[in-house]
C-alpha cells in the first residue's frame, strides 16, 4: 500500500486506507510524519472529546451509547480506545471493543483500539495523531477513552477539546478523582450507574467540591451529569452538555487559546523526537555507558550530543 | 519504534466458553504483542470489521461449537472480498483432524490448533508467519 495515496482515499471513506494511516502514525518515525503532514490541512473540523475515569467506570459503555446518541443525530463518531501496555512484555490485551458491539455494521462509526506503548513522545501524541487521520477521514466527533489513573492519562484528557471524568457511586468516602488530579481537567462530570445506591451522595459530593473551586465570571462551570450507560439513560443530556460547552469555547472566543496551547504542546513533542532521533548517533552508546558508570552527567552528555548534532 | 504484532482474538458462533481464547489471549500478550479481543458470539462480519478497523496482522479464531466448517470459511471469504487475505488467520477448538485439513487446504486456515496444543507453539507460529505478506 503506497502511504501517499492513503489520505486522499481514507477522505473519501476508504476505511482500510484509514486503518493502515492509522498503523502508520503508532508506529512512528519518518512515515508518520509524512503521512501527519499530508493529513494536517485536511483536519480541524472534529470535536474531540476526552472520556476518563476509573477502572471499571463504565467508560466503554458510556462511550457506545454516547455514540449512539451522536449517531441518531447524524453525528460520525470515531473511537480511539486505549487500553494499557504490560511493563513486562511489552504486550497488551485491548478489551474496549467487547462493550462497543452495538456500534458494528455502522459505516459512520470506526473504532480503534490502542495500546499505551512505552511511548516517548507520550501517549497524548498518539491519540492526537490517530485523532488527526479520524478527523481528515470526515469523523465529526472523535472519543478518546483513557483510564484515568496518572500524568499520561491526564495529558490526554487536556489534549481534547471537551474532558468528560466519568464517576461512579460508592467509591469510598472521598472522590477518587481528586487525588488523580481529574477535578481540574473535567469539562463535565458524568456519574454512571445512577441506578446504584449513593449515587446521589457522589453527585452532593462532586457539586459541593466544584463550588470550593476557584471561580472566574463567564468561566465555563462544569455540570455534573448522571447515567445508566447499559440502558442507554442519560446520554442525550451528555451530548447536550458537550455541545454547550463546544459553543461556550466558541463564544468566549477560548476555542482559539485552546488550540494555541494545544498546538504549542504538539510541537514541544515533535522538537523533543526529532531533537532525540538525531541525538542517536554512533557516540550514544557510549556516552549511555558512561553516564551508567558515572563517569559523566546526563546533562553534559546531553549538551555534547546536541551540539555534534548541530542542534 | 518497530511495529507490533496485532491480532484479533474473537469467538464466532454461539457457544459460550471463551476459556481457552482467554488463555491465548494472555499467552500473545506476554509475547509481546497487542491482542484485541472482541468477546463472545461475533458474526463473520463483525470479526472482519474489527479486523479491518484494528488493522491486524493475525485473526486468531477459538470455536468449539462444531459449526466451525460454516463460519470459518466465511470469515477467510469475507477477508477475501475486503482484499485483505495478507491476514494470517489461526484457528482454535475442537476441529476434528479431517476437518483441519480441509479448512487448511481450501478455505485460507493457516493451522488448527486442538486441545493440548502448547500455547509456545502458537506464539512461535505467529512470530514466524505474522505480516511476512504485508507492506
Amino acid at each position: 500500500m503506497d502511504p501517499s495515496s492513503l489520505i486522499p482515499r481514507l477522505q473519501d471513506g476508504d476505511r482500510r486506507a484509514l486503518a493502515r494511516a492509522i498503523t502508520i502514525v503508532e508506529t512512528g518515525g519518518p512515515p508518520a510524519r509524512a503521512l501527519l503532514a499530508a493529513a494536517y490541512p485536511h483536519a480541524g473540523a472534529a470535536h474531540l472529546v476526552g472520556i476518563t475515569g476509573p477502572p471499571g467506570a463504565g467508560k466503554s459503555t458510556l462511550v457506545t451509547a454516547l455514540a449512539q446518541e451522536w449517531r441518531r443525530r447524524g453525528v460520525r463518531v470515531g473511537i480511539i480506545a486505549v487500553d494499557p501496555t504490560s511493563p513486562y512484555s511489552g504486550g497488551a490485551v485491548l478489551g474496549d471493543r467487547i462493550r462497543m458491539q452495538a456500534l458494528g455494521g455502522d459505516p459512520g462509526v470506526f473504532i480503534r483500539s490502542m495500546a499505551s506503548r512505552g511511548r516517548l513522545g507520550g501517549l497524548a501524541r498518539a491519540t492526537a495523531d490517530a485523532a488527526v487521520l479520524l478527523d481528515a477521514a470526515r469523523f465529526q466527533v472523535v472519543l478518546i477513552e483513557t483510564v484515568g489513573a496518572g500524568q499520561g492519562e491526564v495529558d490526554i484528557a487536556r489534549a481534547a477539546r471537551t474532558t468528560v471524568v466519568v464517576e461512579v457511586p460508592g467509591m469510598g468516602d472521598d472522590v477518587q478523582s481528586i487525588k488523580a488530579g481529574m477535578l481540574e481537567v473535567a469539562d463535565l462530570f458524568v456519574v454512571n450507574k445512577a441506578d446504584r445506591e449513593g449515587a446521589d451522595k457522589t453527585v452532593r459530593q462532586l457539586r459541593a467540591m466544584l463550588h470550593l473551586a476557584p471561580h472566574a465570571p463567564g468561566a465555563w462551570e462544569p455540570p455534573v451529569l448522571t447515567a445508566v450507560a447499559t440502558a442507554g439513560q442519560g446520554a442525550d443530556a451528555i451530548v447536550d452538555a458537550v455541545a454547550r460547552h463546544a459553543a461556550h469555547l466558541e463564544a468566549r472566543g477560548v476555542a482559539g487559546a485552546h488550540a494555541h496551547a494545544a498546538a504549542e504542546r504538539e510541537l514541544a513533542a515533535a522538537v523533543q523526537e526529532l531533537a532525540l532521533e538525531r541525538a542517536r548517533g554512533p557516540a550514544w552508546e557510549d556516552l549511555v555507558a558512561r553516564v551508567a558508570a558515572r563517569e559523566r552527567d546526563p546533562y553534559g552528555a546531553a549538551e555534547e550530543l546536541l551540539r555534534a548534532a548541530g542542534i | 519504534m518497530e511495529r507490533k504484532i496485532r491480532v484479533l482474538v474473537a469467538k464466532p458462533g454461539l457457544d459460550g466458553h471463551d476459556r481457552g481464547a482467554k488463555v491465548i489471549a494472555r499467552a500473545l500478550r506476554d509475547a509481546g504483542m497487542e491482542v484485541i479481543y472482541t468477546g463472545l458470539q461475533q458474526t463473520p462480519e463483525m470479526i472482519v470489521e474489527a479486523a479491518l478497523q484494528e488493522d491486524v496482522d493475525v485473526i486468531g479464531l477459538s470455536i468449539l461449537s462444531g459449526a466451525h466448517m460454516t463460519l470459518l470459511p466465511k470469515v477467510t471469504r469475507l477477508l477475501k472480498e475486503q482484499g485483505m487475505d495478507d491476514v494470517l488467520v489461526v484457528a482454535g477448538g475442537i476441529i476434528s483432524d479431517e476437518d483441519a485439513a480441509t479448512l487448511k487446504a481450501q478455505h485460507g486456515i493457516a493451522a488448527v490448533f486442538g486441545p493440548g496444543s502448547s500455547t509456545h507453539e502458537i506464539v512461535k507460529f505467529i512470530r514466524e508467519k505474522a505480516g511476512v505478506a504485508r507492506d
